[in-house]
């Protein structure tokens, strides 16, 4: 029985083609009239696992659910495939991650960290990849679009949750003191 | 193809032929490659290049070295042609304001006064964390580049793209067709209607006038066929609608036109 629970997992997460929750397998497997609560669920996503460690293949928890993976060491293998080029500019990663560590943010936020107009291209291309949705609306004149990081972002990324992300880096104290201080010396100099 | 050509030694392809050397004419400010070649985000990302090529901490920022520095840069993408944006302008505008403030002699009583750079170096700050973190996530495991994913799916259905079979005949047979088809543009007169629904109000108010209920197929004449029917259901409808009749429906069916208002008139 627990074996044939385990197959119909595996079954799923191959053909669903989009990580599927604990609670979504549970329902599709009742729906057939098979009953299994979310603790057996559970161990049968962990057989996987054990039955996946000597092949391709593996088991990954992202931000919707479970899915099946091929292992990282068959990157190289596979990336011949596929001719398409997945570079992605400085420009749109330091949007992405303002948008990932200030949300929600505006585009003009973003722009008053990096200094620059944010093109259109850019965000059109965060829309479209689903990495970024409007969640609402700034109550500023103007009403600017609020952004905010879509699970398929963290999905993409292969991690379940926001605070996943590396942490920001520290600032440097500005202490007032030496700031003036360095000025002074500065102004001799020059 | 000559392998022992190291590839490198060619700098460009021009027209098909490959450029052995510089061109002399060719005019590059010195120092000017290395800094070409960086392709920066915006104002605050070729800031902190200058900054980090003095390897200085931002703290420390030399504005008055910087701004020459940076605008010295400017001058550069703009005698190649390069269309800087407009916030390069505002930053070099920024940059020399803040100089010519470090340039003014420092009063005593105004201690608390804030160092003019204060405010750019707060928003380097906080761009270079974006900016580190951004390389960070460029780094990070991505779908579909670090990893791929386990999937049977559904088969993609790949668009036929369908071979046209033409040749002269079928153009000339195509040609033949479209020449062949009735000239549609061609003016032509439309038959003015015979049977008016003015005219059938006229004529049922008329009746009315008489009588005051009248039989629905009273009003028409079998000759004038199913304009006839049409137009008197259209008239009866008009009247109803403007409140002069009832339509009254018994069960064989026919519908009678009963007079409202234009009875009480006549009385």
């Amino acid at each position: 029985m627990n074996k044939n629970i385990e197959n119909f997992i595996e079954s799923l997460l191959f053909a669903s083609g989009r990580p599927l929750r604990l609670s979504e397998i549970r329902s599709i497997l009742e729906n057939e009239g098979i009953k299994a609560d979310l603790a057996e669920i559970k161990v049968g996503l962990n057989n996987l696992e054990e039955r996946y460690a000597e092949s391709s293949l593996e088991l990954s928890e992202v931000a919707s659910g479970f899915r099946l993976q091929i292992k990282k060491d068959f990157t190289h293998l596979l990336s011949s495939l596929w001719t398409e080029n997945n570079r992605l500019s400085k420009s749109l990663m330091e949007t992405i991650s303002i948008i990932a560590y200030k949300q929600p943010v505006t585009r003009g936020e973003i722009e008053e960290i990096r200094g620059v107009q944010v093109s259109t291209n850019i965000i059109r291309n965060l829309l479209e990849r689903d990495w970024v949705k409007i969640s609402g609306y700034k109550e500023t004149p103007g009403r600017p679009a609020l952004l905010v990081t879509t699970k398929t972002f963290l999905n993409d990324l292969n991690i379940k949750k926001i605070s996943d992300l590396p942490a920001l880096p520290e600032k440097e104290e500005i202490s007032t003191e030496e700031i003036t201080d360095t000025a002074e010396i500065n102004l001799e100099a020059g | 193809m000559s392998t022992f050509q190291p590839k490198q030694r060619e700098l460009g392809i021009v027209n098909g032929v490959p450029l052995p050397e510089m061109p002399e004419d060719l005019f590059i400010p010195p120092q000017a490659l290395e800094i070409c070649l960086e392709t920066f985000t915006g104002p605050m990302d070729l800031l902190l290049y200058l900054i980090k090529k003095q390897n200085i901490n931002i703290l420390d920022l030399e504005v008055s070295k910087i701004t020459d520095q940076y605008i010295d840069y400017i001058n550069l993408m703009d005698s190649l042609n390069f269309e800087l944006a407009a916030e390069y302008l505002v930053m070099a505008a920024t940059l020399a304001e803040i100089k010519s403030r470090m340039l003014l002699p420092k009063v005593e009583e105004e201690d608390d006064e804030t160092d003019p750079r204060l405010d750019l170096i707060r928003r380097l700050q906080e761009y270079q964390v974006f900016k580190t973190v951004s390389e960070q996530l460029a780094n990070m495991d991505r779908v579909n580049r670090d990893f791929y994913l386990a999937s049977v799916g559904m088969p993609k259905v790949e668009k036929k793209t369908n071979v046209i079979d033409f040749n002269a005949a079928r153009l000339k047979s195509s040609m033949v067709e479209v020449l062949s088809r009735p000239k549609l543009d061609k003016s032509h007169q439309i038959a003015f209607e015979e049977l008016s629904t003015q005219d059938r109000i006229k004529l049922i108010l008329s009746i009315l006038s008489k009588k005051n209920l009248i039989g629905f197929y009273k009003t028409l004449q079998k000759s004038e066929g199913k304009i006839g029917v049409v137009v008197s259901f259209l008239a009866s409808l008009e009247l109803a609608k403007d409140g002069c009749v009832d339509l009254i429906q018994n069960n064989n069916e026919e519908i009678y036109i009963k007079s409202k208002v234009l009875n009480a008139v006549n009385e």
